[in-house]
C-alpha cells in the first residue's frame, strides 16, 4: 500500500497544508517508507480482539448542571490575528 | 559541592541558611551564564520568579510553614500554559500566542506559590525525541555539549542538568520526559494516565499525553509528584482515586518484591553497555532481596508500529485547531478563507508536525482506517494483555530507557530510524501505565538510563524501586560539567 502523487495532494488538501512539488515528493516517500513499516502489524492475528482507545477504562463523565462562567470575550479575543466589533474577523467565504 | 535537590534546598531555606530570593537571583545569575552554550528557555519570567522568592521569604520571617517545593525555582515545559505567559510549544505557528488561562497543574503549583525561571525548549507540539525539532532552536545536551539532550522535553531536562532550575514539568506522549532523563542522567517520571491533570496541556495525542518530573533525584520526584497529582474536574480522563503522598514509602526497600525483565525489552538495537548496566542493577536488587523473574511482553516489537499511527492520528485531530482564525500565526495575503489556512498552517508548521499531521490525515481517511487506524487500536490491546498477564506475576518490569547514551546532533537521516529509537518507551503510553528512568552508569561520560515500569496507580512502588538503587549508587548522579551553582 504505497501513497501515490495523486493521494499525497489528496490528504495534503484534507490536512489543509500546501507543498511545492518537491516537498511534496520528499514528504511523500518518507511517509510511504514509514508505512511499510506499519505493515509489520499485519503480522499480529487480531481477529476478535477489541479495539483499545484509551489506556484506562472509560466510563462516562458527567457532572451537575450547574452554570459556571468560562473564558471571558476579552481574554478569548485578545490573540485573535484579526478582529471587528468585538468577533474574529477571517477573509471572503462565499 | 553544593546540595541542590528540593529536599536538601528546602531544609537550607526552613533553617534560614538561605533565603528564596538568594536562591532565586543566584539560579538566574548560573542560567545566564550557561544559556549560550545550552538554550535550555524559550522564555524568562525572572519578575514573577523573584516576586514569588519574595513572598515566601516574608511567609518564613513570620514564621509561617511552607510546603517542600516553595521557594525552590523550578521550570515548565513550553506546552504547558501559564496565564499571561507565551506558550509557543515552539512552533511558528504559536510564537506569538499568549495563554489566556493556567493549566490546572500550574493552578495547583500556583497554590503553593511555585516559581518559575522560565518555559523550556522542546521539539515542535513535543513531536520528536531530540529538541531539534524546535522552530527556535535546538537545546544542547550538558554533558556535551555536540549532543542532544533528548527530548521532547529536552529544554527541561537539560535546565536541570544544567544547573539552571532545581526541577522541571515535561510532558511524555512516547517517551518524551523518559529519554531526555535518560540522556540528562537525571529521574523523569510519567505517571498513570489520568493521575495528572491534561487541562491545560497542549494536545498532541490526547490518548497518550501525560505530565509528569524532571528532577535530579527521586525523592524530588516524588515532592513535585505531590504537588501536581489529583483529580481535576476540567480533565474528563482524570482519575478519581486520591493521590498519596508519594514520599512516605520511598525507604521501604525491594525485600520480597518481584522483578520482571522482559527479554524483549533488550533486543534489536540495544547497546552492550546499556544491557551490562542494567545487568548490574539486576544484581543489586537480587543482593537486597528482590526476586527476578524472567517475563515476555510478545507484543512489544508492535510498541513503535502502532505509537506512530496512533500518535499522528490523534495530532492530525487535535491540530486541526490551529487555521489561523482565532489564534495563532495568520499568513497574509491569502485571496479567501481556504487559501488562509492552507498558508497559515504551511508556514506556521515545522516539517516533522506536517509529516504527522500527513499520517495521521492518511491511516483515519475512508479506505485506509481498517487497515492502519483500527488495527493499530487492537495490537494495542494486544500489548496492554501481555502488560496485565506480566504485572500478575511482578510487580515492576525493568528496561532500558533508551537504545544507549546521547547522540550527536543529525545522527539520523531518516525519520523511521529515529522513531525505532522509541522502542522501550511508547508501550508504556500505549498502556497507560508509570515509569521512571534513573541513571544506571555511564558510558563514554555520558550518561545512561534505565526504566522501572509498574501497574497503574503503583507510582509509590516504582519510586521505591528507583530510590534503593539511587541511594546506593551515589557515583551515578554526579552533576554535569559547569552543572555546580554557587549559592
Amino acid at each position: 500500500m504505497k501513497i501515490t502523487s495523486e493521494e499525497a495532494k489528496k490528504i495534503a488538501l484534507l490536512s489543509r497544508l500546501s507543498f511545492g512539488d518537491e516537498e511534496l515528493d520528499k514528504m511523500k516517500s518518507s511517509m510511504n517508507e514509514i508505512l511499510t513499516y506499519m505493515e509489520e502489524l499485519n503480522q499480529y492475528d487480531t481477529d476478535g480482539t477489541e479495539p483499545t482507545v484509551h489506556a484506562v477504562e472509560l466510563y462516562n463523565v458527567m457532572r451537575e448542571d450547574i452554570p459556571r462562567s468560562g473564558i471571558s470575550h476579552e481574554k478569548a479575543l485578545m490573540n485573535a490575528p484579526e478582529q471587528e466589533d468585538g468577533c474574529f474577523k477571517v477573509p471572503k467565504i462565499i | 559541592m553544593e546540595s541542590m535537590t528540593i529536599h536538601e534546598l528546602h531544609e537550607k531555606l526552613i533553617k534560614k541558611e538561605i533565603s528564596a530570593v538568594h536562591l532565586t537571583q543566584k539560579l538566574i545569575e548560573h542560567r545566564n551564564s550557561r544559556e549560550e552554550n545550552i538554550h535550555a528557555f524559550l522564555s524568562f519570567s525572572d519578575e514573577e520568579a523573584l516576586a514569588a522568592a519574595s513572598r515566601t521569604d516574608a511567609r518564613l520571617a513570620d514564621g509561617e510553614k511552607i510546603s517542600p517545593l516553595e521557594g525552590i525555582p523550578g521550570a515548565i515545559k513550553d506546552n504547558i500554559c501559564i496565564e499571561g505567559q507565551k506558550c509557543t510549544a515552539a512552533s511558528k505557528m504559536l510564537e506569538n500566542w499568549t495563554a489566556p488561562y493556567n493549566a490546572s497543574v500550574i493552578d495547583k503549583l500556583k497554590a503553593l506559590n511555585f516559581i518559575s525561571l522560565g518555559k523550556t525548549n522542546l521539539d515542535e507540539f513535543a513531536m520528536g525525541s531530540t529538541t531539534e525539532n524546535s522552530a527556535f532552536g535546538p537545546t544542547h545536551n550538558p554533558w556535551d555539549t555536540r549532543c542532544v539532550p533528548g527530548g521532547s522535553s529536552g529544554g527541561s531536562a537539560a535546565a536541570v542538568c544544567a544547573g539552571e532550575a532545581v526541577w522541571a514539568l515535561g510532558s511524555d506522549t512516547g517517551g518524551s520526559i523518559r529519554q531526555p532523563a535518560a540522556f540528562c542522567g537525571l529521574t523523569g517520571l510519567k505517571p498513570t494516565y489520568g493521575r495528572v491533570s491534561r487541562y491545560g496541556l497542549l494536545a498532541f495525542s490526547s490518548s497518550l499525553d501525560q505530565i509528569g518530573t524532571l528532577t535530579k533525584d527521586v525523592t524530588d520526584a516524588a515532592c513535585v509528584l505531590n504537588a501536581i497529582a489529583g483529580y481535576d474536574a476540567k480533565d474528563s480522563t482524570s482519575i478519581p482515586d486520591e493521590p498519596e503522598d508519594y514520599t512516605k514509602a520511598l525507604a521501604g526497600g525491594v525485600k520480597g518484591m518481584k522483578i520482571g525483565v522482559p527479554r524483549e525489552f533488550f533486543g534489536r538495537g540495544i547497546r552492550e553497555e546499556t544491557k551490562k548496566a542494567i545487568e548490574r542493577a539486576l544484581h543489586f536488587y537480587e543482593q537486597e532481596g528482590a526476586e527476578i523473574v524472567d517475563v515476555s511482553v510478545p507484543h512489544v516489537n508492535s510498541g513503535v508500529a502502532v505509537y506512530y499511527i496512533i500518535a499522528p492520528a490523534e495530532a492530525s485531530s487535535n491540530l486541526a485547531r490551529y487555521d489561523g482564525v482565532s489564534y495563532g500565526f495568520r499568513a497574509s495575503g491569502s485571496k479567501d478563507i481556504i487559501d488562509m489556512y492552507l498558508q497559515s498552517r504551511s508556514q506556521g508548521f515545522g516539517e516533522e508536525v506536517k509529516r504527522r499531521i500527513m499520517l495521521g490525515t492518511y491511516v483515519l481517511s475512508a479506505g485506509y482506517y481498517e487497515a492502519y487506524y483500527m488495527k493499530a487500536l487492537k495490537v494495542r490491546t494486544l500489548l496492554k494483555n501481555d502488560f496485565d498477564k506480566v504485572f500478575k506475576i511482578c510487580d515492576v518490569m525493568i528496561t532500558p530507557t533508551s537504545s544507549g547514551t546521547a547522540f550527536p546532533f543529525h545522527s539520523f537521516s531518516d525519520p523511521l530510524s529515529l522513531y525505532m529509537e522509541d522502542i522501550c518507551t511508547v508501550p508504556v503510553n500505549l498502556t497507560g501505565v508509570p515509569a521512571v528512568s534513573i541513571p544506571v552508569g555511564f558510558s563514554d561520560g555520558k550518561p545512561l538510563g534505565m526504566q522501572i515500569i509498574g501497574p497503574n496507580l503503583c507510582e509509590s512502588r516504582i519510586l521505591k524501586t528507583a530510590y534503593a538503587f539511587e541511594q546506593a549508587h551515589p557515583e551515578y548522579r554526579k552533576t554535569a560539567p559547569k552543572g555546580e551553582v554557587e549559592l
